[in-house]
């Protein structure tokens, strides 16, 4: 039909458009991951690549295996709840090879302070002391054991915990 | 702390088959974790905060994150009677190291730990053009950082700051709720940081899970509720002041 | 924390939408301003306006393709934006960027640039040389068929181009407004009026900016501009604006009046570190000045010459007032803490990726296509009347 003579380059111009789209199909199939979509619009697979991530913090389960004393000491005070790598830092590497790797005794003087030191913003009721006056410089391990910090002693200083 | 040789020819490896155990989980490959019996949130209780900072360290430690970025932060508030609208807040390097002391007087202040909220109905994950972000079906905010294009839309859209772009990958980074330690039973490095159990991983699928009886006997608000975002972190005690 | 007053959310101190993204809205803006002035002469049959009609197209295909480079240069990954096209997000209004740019660049522009050039494009295929000359027979998709009937075909086919070019290009720059408009955690953004005030200060920048270039261009060749096609453009131009200029006074009464939870923040933000940009900038020297000039210009009998200059001064203001609009939205909206009680500081810096350097470029690189494209195209009134039915 001579219309269509007329207007046979509006034809070749959209089929630039169909040969476009046709070649996207074509990338498309092969540039999206395969789990795109497996649970929604993302990656399934990601899920699974992030659970695979390393764990540097062992857990407190982790330690309680071995150090069954330091847990039985824990118990009986203050600290119970307080997990071992709170203080500990993370030691996930310990646990996977306790005899390789040795864990650092943290610095009580910084450690204990960052709890411990009094402040007005802290609830009132948590333990809290002026570290300067308290101690006069001695370590905190001088009359607290850190995994059952209070004091046993009799003669305990004045302005201790409470 | 002394462990006798004997002792410990004993536990090593006992510890060693404990520890591959834990490790070997992931979420379709372990029989242990399936996504669909969990939906995870966090239990945040503003009365046991002290501001030590611990989480802070402990999440930078176990996440990788980068300094000058945070996936948790706490804050300290500071509200003056007179102006209850307008409360003085500070996070020195995102609490990392604490706070400086305050010295006694009759004011109020209190901590306000802040992280991801894993909204159930996020507005980070609905902005994102490609889907890189998304919500698991156990509830957990994700970004697949192999597909995010770095274009920061998310972040803009979070209404709580908790995203940030990672400085060297040039993807969104954030809180993952240590998904890679809560698919192996463990809980989040935040959590077991915490010194006086202020941060307290949740299982709301999970009946047994203290917080539904903790939900039911406390009054508990969640942040910027008005946004309507569905947050599943759970605040105690949260003062109206916080923003 | 330098920069910083009162307190931020700590991941809230770097913006991370730098000058480039305030650049990408000012750029598309041009672009459907600029088709919108062009489809006053092919839909709405203003006649007056024609002298502009090709070189307003040619100007809206120039800036559109340096459109996606400000993007392209911000994300984390440029390489993997394809997946915009494969795994568009449904929800997303980023996500249509893709799809909606391609449309209007295919669909919409080139598509209707070519109807309107096809005959001059068979001619110059057979009359050129060398590579300009294969250029050109590409050009004509292997067709020289520029009979009387296909050419009546091109106009039909071609004015229901524009008839939806014109919804087409709304969206393109609509949706960049919605972007912002969508976001409810941030209040400076978050309005529906956000989409319409970027369409309208979308229309200025471009009736402005083709009008400057028109009469740019016509004074560098030598020839006479036509005083009727700009005092109708530059009439436009000043309805356009007072609609645009309503609708932003609009959305700042409605603040001030409401004053939510977010008001006392960004009040004092913009009072204090958008004072330059907006109070300065955008609305007494980016509207303000120019509304009264083209007022003046439409009740005052003036001499060709003060009308020219007065123009030109309108023009020039009006698109440092939308490029501020731009800044304000996009780096204001970044300024302050989502908390209320801080501001941080934008430092732009100069050369690197999303620097200074970096926009001035992608800001100038349209008009070094333009230059192309009227080489290749040539727009000009006079060559459109010679080169007719042959």
């Amino acid at each position: 039909m001579s219309a269509f003579k007329d207007a046979r380059h509006l034809f070749r111009f959209a089929g630039l458009f169909v040969l476009a789209f046709l070649i996207f199909l074509v990338v498309r199939h092969y540039y999206v991951p395969k789990s795109f979509g497996q649970y929604g619009h993302y990656r399934g697979a990601s899920i699974g690549e992030i659970a695979q991530l390393p764990v540097k913090f062992a857990g407190h389960q982790a330690c309680e295996d071995c150090h069954t004393d330091v847990v039985a000491k824990k118990n009986t005070g203050k600290h119970a709840h307080v997990n071992c790598e709170a203080c500990h830092g993370a030691l996930a590497s310990h646990a996977n090879d306790p005899s390789a790797v040795k864990p650092v005794l943290p610095d009580t003087s910084v450690l204990c302070a960052r709890c411990h030191t009094a402040s007005a913003a802290k609830p009132k009721g948590f333990p809290q002391v002026d570290p300067a006056e308290h101690s006069q410089g001695l370590p905190c391990e001088t009359c607290h054991n850190p995994h059952s910090p209070a004091m046993d002693a009799p003669a305990a200083a004045a302005g201790g915990a409470k | 702390m002394n462990i006798s040789r004997r002792k410990m020819l004993i536990l090593l490896p006992a510890a060693a088959v404990a520890w591959e155990s834990v490790l070997a989980g992931t979420p379709e490959a372990s029989p242990n974790y399936k996504m669909s019996d969990h939906w995870w949130g966090m239990l945040i209780d503003i009365s046991k905060c002290i501001g030590c900072g611990n989480c802070v360290r402990a999440c930078q430690t176990e996440n990788d994150v980068p300094d000058g970025h945070f996936r948790t932060w706490v804050e300290r508030y500071h509200v003056d009677d007179l102006h209850l609208e307008n409360p003085t807040v500070i996070s020195p390097d995102g609490g990392k190291e604490g706070f400086p002391a305050v010295a006694e007087d009759a004011e109020k202040y209190f901590f306000v730990p802040k992280m991801c909220n894993h909204c159930a109905d996020s507005p980070c994950t609905q902005v994102c053009p490609v889907g890189a972000t998304f919500i698991s079906p156990d509830g957990v905010v994700l970004i697949d950082q192999k597909y995010c294009l770095g274009c920061a839309y998310c972040v803009q859209a979070c209404p709580y700051g908790c995203r940030y772009v990672h400085p060297e990958k040039h993807v969104a980074d954030k809180c993952t709720l240590c998904y890679h330690r809560i698919t192996k039973g463990l809980t989040t490095a935040c959590c077991e940081a915490c010194p006086t159990g202020a941060r307290q991983l949740a299982d709301l699928k999970n009946p047994n899970d203290p917080i539904h009886a903790f939900l039911k006997t406390h009054n508990v608000q969640v942040l910027k509720p008005q946004m309507a975002t569905g947050a599943k972190a759970f605040y105690n005690d949260l003062d109206g002041s916080v923003r | 924390m330098s920069g910083v007053e009162g307190y931020m959310y700590p991941n809230e101190i770097t913006l991370y939408w730098s000058v480039l993204i305030v650049l990408y809205p000012f750029i598309t803006g041009l672009v459907a301003g600029a088709f919108i002035l062009a489809s006053l002469e092919r839909v709405f049959r203003v006649e007056a306006v024609k002298p502009t009609y090709r070189l307003a197209l040619l100007t809206a295909l120039a800036f559109l393709l340096v459109a996606p480079l400000p993007l392209v240069l911000h994300l984390g990954h440029p390489f993997r934006s394809p997946e915009m096209y494969f795994t568009p997000h449904d929800t997303s209004a980023m996500a249509m960027f893709g799809y909606v740019y391609l449309w209007y660049l295919m669909a919409v522009l080139v598509l209707e640039i070519w109807l309107d050039y096809r005959s001059d494009i068979v001619m110059l295929s057979q009359s050129s040389k060398g590579l300009l000359r294969l250029v050109y027979k590409v050009m004509t998709l292997g067709s020289s068929n520029i009979s009387e009937r296909s050419l009546a075909i091109d106009e039909r086919v071609g004015w229901i181009v524009t008839l939806v070019g014109i919804p087409s290009a709304f969206l393109l720059h609509g949706y960049v407004g919605f972007i912002f408009g969508s976001i409810k955690a941030n209040p400076w953004w978050s309005s529906p009026l956000i989409p319409v005030v970027f369409i309208f200060s979308a229309m200025v920048s471009g009736i402005a900016g083709v009008m400057l270039i028109y009469m740019a261009t016509t004074k560098m060749r030598g020839k006479k501009i036509d005083m009727r096609c700009v005092d109708t453009t530059a009439m436009y131009l000043f309805y356009i604006f007072i609609i645009d200029f309503s609708l932003e006074m609009l959305d700042l009464i409605h603040r001030i009046y409401e004053a939510d939870e977010s008001f006392r923040s960004l009040n004092f933000m913009a009072h204090t570190k958008l004072f330059f940009s907006q109070i300065v900038l955008q609305i007494c020297l980016g509207t303000l000045v120019p509304l009264i000039l083209l007022f003046v210009t439409q009740v005052v009998k003036l001499p060709e010459i003060v009308r020219k200059y007065m123009y030109v001064l309108s023009g020039c203001l009006a698109l440092i007032g939308v490029f501020a609009m731009r800044w304000n939205v996009v780096i204001g909206g970044q300024l302050f803490s989502k908390s209320f009680l801080g501001y941080t500081t934008y430092k732009m810096e100069l050369v690197t990726r999303e620097g200074f350097l970096a926009a001035l470029a992608l800001a100038l690189l349209p008009l070094l296509f333009l230059w192309i494209l009227v080489k290749l195209l040539p727009p000009w009134p006079e060559k459109t009347a010679s080169v007719a039915g042959d």
